[in-house]
């Protein structure tokens, strides 16, 4: 029943969705930091580039940002990454297209969970002298992950579903595979089937782990 | 006061959504009504829309490029005039499709003649002997003969097989970016990140004729395969050996000669004589 | 800025609006070096010639061949999809709330299984299945398996924003509907689903930005004619002006999904500011975060 799995690399792909999962989160958690440090920081040069950012990435079609960072970044702008494979390079620029979408829900995400800290915490903060840098990094971000660590969850899960449009520009990921697949094969239910079980394998344990993890760390009030 | 508003608002919303939800129904009920022979003198063909000298869309809503003229010729001796022919977008993948269900009365696009579709549809023609072969820039001296691509970064289309075949048999080391469209191709070759664009030597003259590209690109003249371009119909139509009779005369009366010089010449294309009707180069 | 203090951070002094203008400067000119490098290469690369991007300006027949018919395509897939899973959403979101275990249990794994799968594995299955099992048109199939695969993820989604919606309406309208002797059904349809539907609507407009851009994926991926697609006939066009194109497609999907960002935060607002009302709003912000299974949010409380 499974003879056509035969010749296809099957956990090759999910590996490939996993990495680019993995490597897109910790790029977005950062850049996604940055950014909502920048919408809430005293220099309005920088708030207004947040805002239009994110603002302007969450209304593109990801799809359009992937293909374009082909195009535009490494064909046009010459920007490798440091790779000299078609592959890596591909790969890459997927990672940092998924970075740049997924950085905006993730700042959107903090900024909510600033909005939970206490008022009281961030004034006596000021009382005794820390300056803004000091107040976000000690007292403000610390509070404000914990709170959402259930949002945030949620844009990882959609992040892992996403990674599939890297197949635009030719990653070979799960969704190009399957592509593949179905192509060749005359066993699409059968196929499909097999590649729901894999994202469901790998979504829905996040989601339950991370919600564990978000009861567990929430700050009580 | 406020219940009112939020009424109000609500009903507007509603609006939209039925206006959106009507107009998507007309739309539909427009486009999706694909009935052919509903008026006597009308012909569906299918064609690309994006290949340029073969079949393209352009901004007038006009068609143009080698295939489209083949058709229309073809057309005029089924007896049909050019203004009542509708034409039809048949991708690649949708060919043997259309015609196996009759949404289409026959393809001229890029369709070439192989064992599989032969099993699913009938071919008329050959009209054309094209073969695979690279586009490259015109200052680029590197790429000699086909076994020059080694080490060289190749592009063609998502699911092409011109691809994988140079990657497979001439060229092992060659490296191979695929996109959604040429045009993707184009603009790398064009930028320098991409060596050498590769399918069959028509489509790539296609493009390198327009005149954005003009003395940019060359074509490398390698013969890597033979592509015997065939009019699909549908199994066991009568439609067959009239196309045929169509294309000797079209040869014959030297339109086709014109078509050819129309559409590729401008790319120094050197194109094979016109085929023997029913002789398939291997 | 002076009408919404923060309170991150104090009033600046002197010495802080130096600081703050010292900033200011330091991102102006790290934000001019990257404008100034893409706009350099892509000059170098001759990217900027007028005649790739004339077109866009010059020429009416671009916009009526290919981007406005490519938009209507978007828009049609997008206004179906909607349509048709609003319904088939409520009707989930409804039996979640079901009083009999397996009819939860039945619609909540659907729910799951649903928002578990990313759509384009749907859309690529939906394609698939239509061309082997149906005898639907292949120039139609893409719009077909695009709206399936985004009713089918959509429907899950509205579901819970449904049952937010529900479940955020104060329980004193259940209590009364049951004290002038409604059945469940009719607590149901008469009491909570009118008010639910009006507390979700900002939900509901700010869903439509999702599918909207779900669109796109049926254009890279399945070849529907959407507004992504039209680059491609059209760059053929023009010389492979791929990059213009792309940026012209990327600024109207910008400006179709902020018009309707906007909307809906104007629209949900204004059902805050409605004081009559129950109060009880399923914000904008409810959609990013339903949109993934996993934990449930429970409604969102607006008057932070």
């Amino acid at each position: 029943m499974f003879d056509f799995l035969q010749g296809y690399d099957l956990l090759g792909a999910f590996w490939v969705t996993v990495q680019l999962t993995v490597y897109s989160a910790i790029g977005s958690l950062i850049w996604g930091t940055l950014l909502a440090a920048m919408r809430v920081s005293p220099v309005p040069l920088m708030r207004g580039f947040g805002t239009v950012y994110v603002n302007v990435v969450r209304n593109i079609p990801l799809t359009v940002i992937i293909v374009f960072t082909s195009l535009g970044l490494f064909q046009t702008l010459g920007v490798s990454l440091g790779a000299d494979k078609f592959t890596t390079i591909n790969f890459r620029l997927a990672v940092l297209g998924l970075t740049a979408y997924t950085s905006a829900f993730v700042c959107e995400a903090l900024r909510s969970g600033i909005n939970t800290v206490p008022l009281g915490q961030v004034e006596a903060a000021r009382a005794i002298g820390l300056s803004f840098p000091q107040v976000l990094r000690i007292i403000v971000l610390p509070q404000a992950f914990r709170s959402v660590v259930g949002p945030l969850a949620n844009v990882l899960i959609a992040l892992t579903k996403n990674t599939t449009v890297a197949a635009a520009i030719g990653v070979a990921e799960a969704a190009l595979l399957m592509r593949e697949m179905i192509e060749n094969e005359a066993q699409l239910i059968l196929i499909s089937v097999i590649f729901a079980a894999g994202f469901l394998c790998l979504t829905l344990p996040t989601g339950l782990f991370l919600g564990w993890v978000a009861k567990k760390v929430a700050v009580k009030r | 006061m406020n219940v009112h508003r939020t009424c109000r608002t609500t009903v507007a919303v509603a609006a939209a959504v039925v206006l959106s939800f009507t107009s998507a129904g007309l739309a539909s009920g427009a486009s999706g009504g694909v009935s052919r022979a509903q008026d006597e003198d009308e012909i569906t063909i299918g064609i690309k829309y994006d290949q340029p000298g073969i079949g393209l869309k352009t901004p007038d809503g006009t068609y143009t490029g080698f295939d489209v003229d083949v058709a229309t010729y073809i057309a005029k001796e089924l007896g049909h005039e050019p203004g009542d022919i509708v034409w039809k977008e048949a991708k690649s993948a949708d060919r043997e499709t259309l015609l196996q269900r009759g949404d289409v009365d026959f393809i001229a696009a890029s369709y070439s003649i192989n064992d599989e579709r032969a099993e699913k549809v009938d071919f008329a023609g050959p009209y054309l002997l094209a073969h695979q072969d690279v586009l490259i820039r015109a200052d680029d001296d590197s790429i000699k003969q086909p076994s020059d691509l080694n080490n060289k970064k190749l592009c063609s289309v998502t699911g092409s097989t011109s691809a994988q075949n140079v990657k497979d048999k001439i060229a092992p080391d060659a490296q191979l970016q695929e996109y959604g469209g040429y045009s993707e191709c184009l603009t790398g070759l064009e930028n320098g990140v991409i060596d050498a664009v590769t399918t069959d030597d028509s489509i790539l003259a296609g493009y390198a004729s327009q005149e954005e590209f003009k003395d940019k690109f060359k074509l490398g003249g390698f013969k890597m395969s033979n592509e015997n371009y065939g009019i699909g119909v549908q199994k066991g139509s009568e439609l067959q050996d009239q196309i045929n009779t169509a294309l000797e005369k079209m040869v014959a009366d030297g339109s086709w000669e014109a078509a050819v010089e129309k559409n590729f010449g401008p790319a120094g294309y050197q194109n094979e004589p016109a085929p023997e009707i029913g002789v398939i180069v291997k | 800025m002076k009408s919404k203090p923060t309170v991150l951070y104090d009033v600046p002094g002197p010495r802080a609006r130096r600081r703050n203008l010292l900033w200011t400067l330091l991102f102006l000119v790290a934000l001019a070096a990257v404008v100034w490098w893409v706009v350099a290469s892509l000059a170098e690369k001759n990217q900027l010639e007028w005649a790739k991007w004339a077109p866009f300006f010059t020429d009416a027949r671009v916009w009526e061949t290919y981007i406005l018919p490519a938009l209507k395509n978007t828009v049609i897939a997008a206004a179906l999809a909607m349509v048709i899973a609003l319904p088939l959403g409520a009707f989930l979101g409804i039996l979640r709330l079901s009083d009999h275990r397996w009819v939860r249990g039945a619609a909540g794994t659907v729910v799951e299984f649903f928002r578990a799968i990313p759509v384009l594995i749907l859309m690529l299955f939906a394609n698939a299945a239509y061309a082997e099992f149906t005898d639907i048109s292949p120039d139609t199939r893409p719009l077909y398996a695009v709206v399936t695969g985004l009713v089918l993820y959509n429907a899950s989604v509205l579901a819970e924003v449904v049952r937010a919606g529900i479940l955020a309406l104060p329980s004193g309208q259940t209590d009364a509907a049951k004290a002038i002797g409604m059945r469940k059904g009719q607590t149901m349809t008469y009491v909570l689903l009118p008010q639910a539907v009006t507390a979700m609507l900002p939900a509901l407009v700010s869903q439509l930005v999702v599918i909207v851009k779900d669109t796109a994926l049926g254009g890279a991926m399945l070849g529907f004619s959407e507004l992504l697609a039209s680059v491609r006939p059209m760059s053929a066009n023009y010389g492979a002006n791929t990059i213009a194109c792309f940026t012209v497609v990327a600024v109207i999907f910008v400006v179709l999904n902020f018009a309707l960002t906007t909307f809906a935060s104007w629209l949900e607002g204004r059902l805050r500011r409605g004081k009559k009302s129950t109060g009880a709003v399923v914000g904008v912000e409810a959609v990013e975060e339903l949109a993934a299974p996993g934990e449930h949010m429970g409604p969102t409380d607006g008057t932070k």
